[in-house]
């Protein structure tokens, strides 16, 4: 059997990413979007962590975590945003979220 | 021992992080994501989404990164989806799960990722020579003091990321008061 090697977690990272950006794109439920947007910024912590394993230094790994905290924040806004809302129209679908479309 | 353990071995992997494993957790993820990206119920995606970052930790322990491993699992498993489970419990999905999931886009949508999967394929096999089969064993016993030297500084001197590390806390703070002020009742 081959030897696990770098391009084997970019191969799996690209997998992620991909599947990440088909929901963010299709999804009509703005919950799902963002957790499509979570699943891609787990694709880019993965390249981050095999490269820095590649390279043999930590810098991939001190940039996961503030990816990390990027995202925890992202997460927060967006989920406060979500809630305001719904507050207002009653409605998590993306196609109605419109206000500011020309 | 049989010559394929060997040659794992002399690249620099360690005994136990075998290719079975690997292929177990990559398997893993990418069939829970596209749970998550499928599911009609937003409970199950984010239980899928859950199961995808554990995976997705273990493959972080077998990169030799046990401290990224931890804030995956501490931070994301453990509050990001407590956050986003909450906010699925406070919207109304008994509606959203009967109509239609998907806009009416879709095909376009798809074809941008396909196009998106074809660049990344290309460059994956064009690159290949790129990097190298052999990777640079990394020390995991001190794998986060050398995180928090990089982060707190060493002896009295700042590290490397000490700025940044600042600048994530003032981050975290707007997004503290963000969420707080979004939530309120009157805007």
């Amino acid at each position: 059997m081959v030897p696990i090697t770098t391009l084997h977690y970019l191969v799996v990272a690209a997998a992620l990413f991909v599947l990440g950006m088909i929901g963010v794109l299709t999804r009509r439920n703005v919950v799902i979007v963002l957790m499509s947007i979570e699943l891609i910024l787990n694709a880019v912590n993965l390249n981050l962590v095999a490269f820095s394993r590649m390279w043999g230094n930590l810098h991939g790994q001190l940039f996961a975590i503030f990816i990390v905290v990027d995202a925890a924040a992202e997460a927060a806004v967006g989920l406060g945003i979500l809630i305001a809302f719904f507050r207002n129209k009653e409605t998590i679908n993306v196609d109605e979220i419109d206000l500011l479309k020309w | 021992m049989n010559p394929a353990m060997n040659s794992a071995l002399n690249s620099g992997m360690a005994p136990v992080a075998t290719p079975w494993f690997f292929y177990a957790l990559a398997g893993l993820a990418v069939a829970s994501g596209v749970a998550v990206i499928t599911r009609r119920n937003a409970v199950h995606s984010a239980l899928a989404l859950i199961v995808t970052l554990l995976s997705v930790a273990g493959l972080y322990l077998m990169l030799y990164a046990p401290f990224v491993a931890g804030v995956q699992i501490i931070v994301y498993a453990g509050g990001i989806m407590v956050l986003f489970l909450f906010v699925i419990m406070l919207v109304n999905i008994e509606r959203s799960s009967k109509d239609r999931q998907f806009n009416r886009m879709w095909p376009v949508g798809l074809a941008a990722a396909c196009a998106l999967l074809a660049l990344f394929t290309s460059v994956i096999v064009k690159g290949k020579a790129l990097f190298p089969d052999r990777m640079i064993p990394l020390a995991e016993g001190s794998n986060t003091q050398e995180i928090a030297k990089a982060l707190y500084g060493d002896a009295g001197r700042m590290g490397e990321y000490t700025f940044a590390f600042e600048i994530a806390s003032l981050l975290l703070l707007v997004a503290i008061l963000g969420a707080v002020i979004m939530t309120k009742k009157k805007i």
